[in-house]
């Protein structure tokens, strides 16, 4: 059994949520100059230059680069070898905390949904748990805003209605949130599971790299054909119309029932944030 | 579509000659609200009391700003999402609200409230509030400083860089940005 400390998972955290929220990935870098080359709108090419901008100013400067810097969503995958001295949840809010208040984050969680009080320190976390062999502790932090997580969507259809009913429901979904996700948008869909793995796999799907297919062809290919049909929309950067209204569109299955085809379709703004460490 | 400089507070007369599409920079005062302080401003007119700001030819600049760091005036400070704020936009748009900056969707009541009331809807790019923050010289809060982000604040603007996308005639941006780019197979 190998042990790691309470202060070694606050501490990773810590960093991963300030790192997360000023330094955009690299994929996504590049998927907004591809996008900023061959945007037709003047106007959405002049917004997509302008991202590019924000982005360089956060990762120069340290400063968030958006307002919304989420809830922390956290993906844990530990080692069914490893022991976490304190707990490791309470690390996981402990660093969450720490972070947002080093980093000059926004608190943007409420106590309760409906009485809505602020806890003051982002906790706590929406933490997944994947529990695997070895001793390795592997953590990623994916700060989420809710410009684009309240476009989401989720709907259970019946076998019968099969892929045509899911094309369909990603694009309308897509189309239905319009500008308000702050396009250019990374889609994110979940098919199969049961109905929340169903919403967990539309969330998973957010974090692979933009670039990246589902090793399945005939998802790869769904993947490609929705992306193509997504920009043919017409919304493009920020809504305001162009030919970039997705940056990805990435799909995550799981095995169902017969009497099920579930679908979940989760988007993320261009600030498609998530970063990791492995302890 | 034209680029124009505009000092507040924002008359219906000078909001009047703006059209979708044009660019915008925003000089003097503008204030904050968003969710929650927009809920506190519309209970506050239905108990007859007056509101944190004089609202006649005022804009509101829907956003919970970051924390400034040492040295900065405000932290990362772009628009949110504008619909959350349409039950109670034309409430103030009645009372004399010209402008709103934010960004997404507005429903038909708000719309409707700009074209009788001669007011503007203003949307910023959602995601580059590092970016927007250099245009805000100074920030106060001005009420309901318990809600934190979510206060209202008063904020000195320098050439703050909107695009008109609903004008006062109801002209919209995101239909006509839209109808323009759009092909067939989606």
């Amino acid at each position: 059994m190998r042990t790691i400390t309470f202060e070694q998972v606050a501490s990773a955290v810590e960093e991963l949520c300030i790192k997360a929220n000023t330094n955009i990935g690299a994929d996504v870098t590049a998927a907004l100059e591809k996008a900023k080359a061959t945007e037709e709108s003047p106007l959405g090419k002049s917004i997509l230059g302008h991202i590019l901008d924000n982005n360089e100013i956060a990762r120069n400067e340290l400063v968030p680069i958006c307002q919304d810097t989420g809830m922390a969503v956290v993906f844990v995958t530990i080692g069914q070898d490893v022991h976490v001295d304190g707990g490791l949840t309470d690390a996981i809010n402990e660093g969450v905390r720490r972070g947002y208040e080093k980093g000059y984050l926004r608190k943007s969680v409420v106590k309760d949904p409906l009485e809505r009080v602020n806890t003051g320190d982002n906790t706590p976390a929406v933490i997944h748990y994947d529990i695997v062999p070895g001793d390795k502790l592997h953590i990623m932090v994916a700060p989420k805003g809710f410009g684009s997580e309240n476009m989401s969507q989720l709907k259970m259809f019946k076998p019968a209605d099969g892929v045509e009913a899911v094309k369909k429901f990603v694009i309308e979904a897509v189309e239905k949130a319009g500008p308000n996700p702050c396009p250019p948008i990374v889609v994110g869909v979940g098919i199969g599971g049961t109905m929340e793995k169903c919403a967990f796999l539309a969330k998973k799907a957010l974090l692979r790299h933009i670039g990246h297919r589902n090793e399945k062809a005939h998802l790869a290919a769904l993947e490609e054909e929705l992306l193509e049909k997504i920009n043919n929309l017409g919304i493009g950067p920020q809504g305001l119309g162009g030919r970039t209204t997705a940056l990805t569109v990435n799909i995550e299955s799981y095995p169902t029932h017969i009497a099920g085809l579930p679908c979940a379709v989760n988007i993320n703004c261009h600030v498609a944030r998530h970063t990791e460490i492995e302890l | 579509m034209n680029a124009v400089r505009l000092t507040t507070p924002l008359t219906q007369e000078a909001l009047r000659k703006l059209k979708a599409g044009d660019t915008v920079f925003i000089s003097g005062t503008i204030y904050t609200g968003r969710d929650a302080a927009h809920k506190r401003m519309v209970e506050a007119l239905d108990r007859g009391e007056d509101l944190p700001f004089n609202v006649k030819d005022a804009t509101i600049y829907f956003v919970g700003p970051c924390p400034a760091k040492p040295g900065q005036v405000i932290g990362s400070a772009g628009p949110t999402s504008s619909y959350r704020m349409d039950s109670y936009s034309p409430r103030l748009i009645e009372k004399g609200l010209t402008g709103m900056i934010g960004k997404g969707l507005r429903n038909a009541d708000v719309v409707n409230a700009m074209k009788e009331h001669g007011a503007v809807y203003f949307v910023a790019i959602g995601g580059a509030g590092a970016l927007m923050a250099r245009s805000i010289k100074a920030s106060k809060v001005i009420a309901y400083d318990d809600l934190g982000t979510e206060a209202v604040r008063e904020l000195i603007v320098e050439d703050f860089p909107v695009i008109v996308c609903i004008d006062a005639e109801g002209n919209n941006l995101y239909e006509q940005g839209r109808a323009q780019y759009q092909r067939a197979g989606a």
